[in-house]
């Protein structure tokens, strides 16, 4: 099972330019979470902050009661090896052939014999549809193969801690979609606690157990898919409805005038109501995810905190999932 | 301004202790250091050999007709050999080094660091410094002092046949007065300049290959400024040591 990271009071500058403030939310073991946000709000950072490549001046990161921030070298470099992280580019070392980087892990950090490094490297390269490429230089092959294979680099030492830079970028909606579902059933197989950052909305639709959102350097909202995809926080319904209209501006967050003119003009079109689509299930075949129906209990026993349309959205998915109600029949005044 | 420069100093400073700690923590990575000692010595040696000829007959000619005018030109082989062992030989190797091995270490660095491998090293739980700066360091420093060895030998000797059959030296005076003021503190002080010339090469390479700036054209930068950096600090390096030596250790001579 993954490991529960907790974050606390996280805050993030280069220089006079702050990053984020303040930043502080959990993500519960074995989930998946995906974090949102406009292009630029320091989403890549704040990856960079949970493994410690970027030290935040203030706040914790706990995992396993390292402080990932304040802790020693020498205990945050072994609890990176829980961590597998796909970079935006793979990060692949140029001069090794696909099958020595995701070797690589293992050879450094194992004592395994050549014959059996090579059948758990095989077993990744399967995994991510790359059998056939492995001998070749990361220079030779797509950047879509190249994501995959830093996928598979970073599964390599079976993490418990899964983190993901933008994996679909630079990916057709088809490889997307894809790797959506290789995300899910991966979580199904190994159970990790999974960081997906990205402004997909079809990943961010699907994906997920939990979803945050950063955007005007705080953490908009951190909580269940159903709570964000149903939010009315303007931003939010901004960014899920790819409107214009809204405080996210082109360059970086509009200003009150303009936000009052748009408010002003007539015939901007009402914003639609949001459906919400049913998480991706793992593969035929695969075990269930475990964190479902440990989310769920945690997820009801908060759910009186939910806001209304929150919360009749859990009670619909739950109802869909167990195809029996299994909740308590909503009491009077649970609202929606 | 100069606070940045102190910052840069310390963080250079940094390194260097830190290399001089991963030296001994295991795993060594000594496949790694074969190959970059390879590659080094590869750069270097045809250079070196071919640019220590000149410069030990630059030395003997000069220190020759200098010591004929001074009717001590019997004393020309002692000084000679002494100013190509101590000074030229240290300083060649150093330069080529830094040249030719720290450039393409500095290059190799920075490419790695803006491609992101380095942090994805970080990310595997592989140090970086360990992995690949330690070995190359040591690569440096070990070719620095076999190379030292080889531009010696082939400096005196070109000193020797430019002083013998050019200006009519003669082969006696130059061993016996080469042998009246040369003492092996001489070589070993000529060594110990050439490890911490490789040293200094190899670490001013590694820290700016780590600390690119901005892109491609950051690692240019850093390359260039890397050997820049290295050739200011050899030469005030040399001369400290040059200094303490000729207080401490008492002159054969006199």
């Amino acid at each position: 099972m993954g490991i529960e990271v907790v974050v606390e009071g996280l805050t993030k500058s280069f220089g006079e330019q702050s990053i984020w403030r303040d930043v502080t939310l959990t993500l519960p073991a074995g989930e998946v979470s995906v974090m949102l946000g406009p292009s630029g709000t320091g989403k890549t950072v704040f990856l960079k902050s949970l493994i410690g490549l970027l030290k935040p001046e203030k706040g914790r990161v706990l995992i396993n009661g390292v402080d990932m921030v304040n802790s020693p070298e020498r205990d945050i470099y072994e609890t990176r090896k829980l961590f597998g992280l796909m970079f935006q580019d793979g990060a692949l070392f140029g001069s090794m052939s696909l099958f020595d980087n995701i070797a690589f892990p293992l050879r450094e950090h194992t004592r395994k014999k050549e014959s059996e490094i090579r059948r758990i490297v095989m077993e990744r390269i399967e995994v991510v549809g790359l059998l056939g490429a492995e001998g070749k230089l990361p220079g030779e092959i797509s950047g879509g193969m190249r994501k995959r294979a830093g996928l598979a680099r970073a599964l390599v030492l079976d993490p418990q801690i899964i983190l993901c830079d933008e994996p679909d970028s630079g990916l057709d909606p088809v490889r997307t979609a894809y790797l959506s579902q290789l995300l899910i059933d991966l979580n199904a197989q190994i159970d990790a606690t999974m960081l997906i950052v990205t402004h997909n909305l079809d990943i961010a639709a699907t994906v997920p157990d939990n979803m945050g959102m950063l955007f005007r350097r705080e953490l908009v909202t951190f909580g269940p898919r159903e709570v964000l995809l149903t939010s009315e926080e303007p931003v939010v319904a901004q960014f899920l409805d790819g409107r214009r209209e809204g405080p996210i501006g082109m360059s970086e967050e509009k200003d009150a005038a303009t936000l009052a003119a748009e408010a002003g003009a007539a015939g901007t079109a009402p914003p639609r109501p949001r459906r919400i689509v049913p998480q991706l299930e793992p593969s035929p075949g695969l075990p269930p995810r475990r964190a479902v129906a440990r989310r769920r209990e945690r997820v009801m026993s908060m759910i009186e905190q939910l806001p209304p349309a929150a919360r009749s959205a859990l009670r619909e998915a739950d109802a869909r999932n167990a195809g029996a109600p299994t909740l308590p029949m909503p009491a009077a005044g649970s609202g929606a | 301004m100069i606070t940045g420069a102190l910052r840069q100093t310390g963080r250079l400073f940094a390194l260097a202790a830190e290399v001089s700690r991963a030296i001994f923590r295991r795993p060594f990575q000594f496949r790694e250091f074969v190959e970059q000692f390879w590659f080094v010595a590869g750069v270097t040696i045809l250079p070196a050999a071919l640019v220590s000829i000149p410069f030990g007959a630059v030395i003997a000619l000069q220190v020759g007709s200098l010591t004929q005018q001074l009717g001590a030109q019997s004393f020309t082989g002692g000084a000679s050999v002494l100013a190509v062992v101590q000074q030229a030989s240290p300083l060649i190797v150093a330069l080529l080094i830094a040249g030719a091995g720290g450039s393409a270490i500095c290059a190799d660095l920075g490419s790695r660091k803006i491609r992101e491998e380095l942090d994805a090293m970080e990310v595997m739980g592989v140090s970086p410094v360990q992995r690949l700066v330690v070995p190359r360091v040591l690569a440096t420093m070990g070719v620095a002092v076999l190379l030292n060895g080889l531009v010696s030998v082939v400096g005196t000797l070109g000193g020797y046949f430019f002083n013998v059959i050019l200006q009519d030296g003669t082969p006696g005076a130059y061993l016996s007065s080469f042998s009246a003021l040369a003492q092996p503190a001489d070589l070993y002080i000529s060594e110990l300049k050439a490890l911490v010339f490789g040293f200094i090469a190899g670490i001013v390479a590694a820290y700016r290959g780590l600390n690119p700036r901005g892109g491609p054209k950051g690692v240019g930068d850093a390359v260039n400024q890397s050997v820049v950096i290295t050739f200011l600090l050899l030469f005030f390096v040399n001369m400290v040591m040059t200094a303490l030596y000729l207080q401490i250790v008492p002159p054969k001579g006199g």
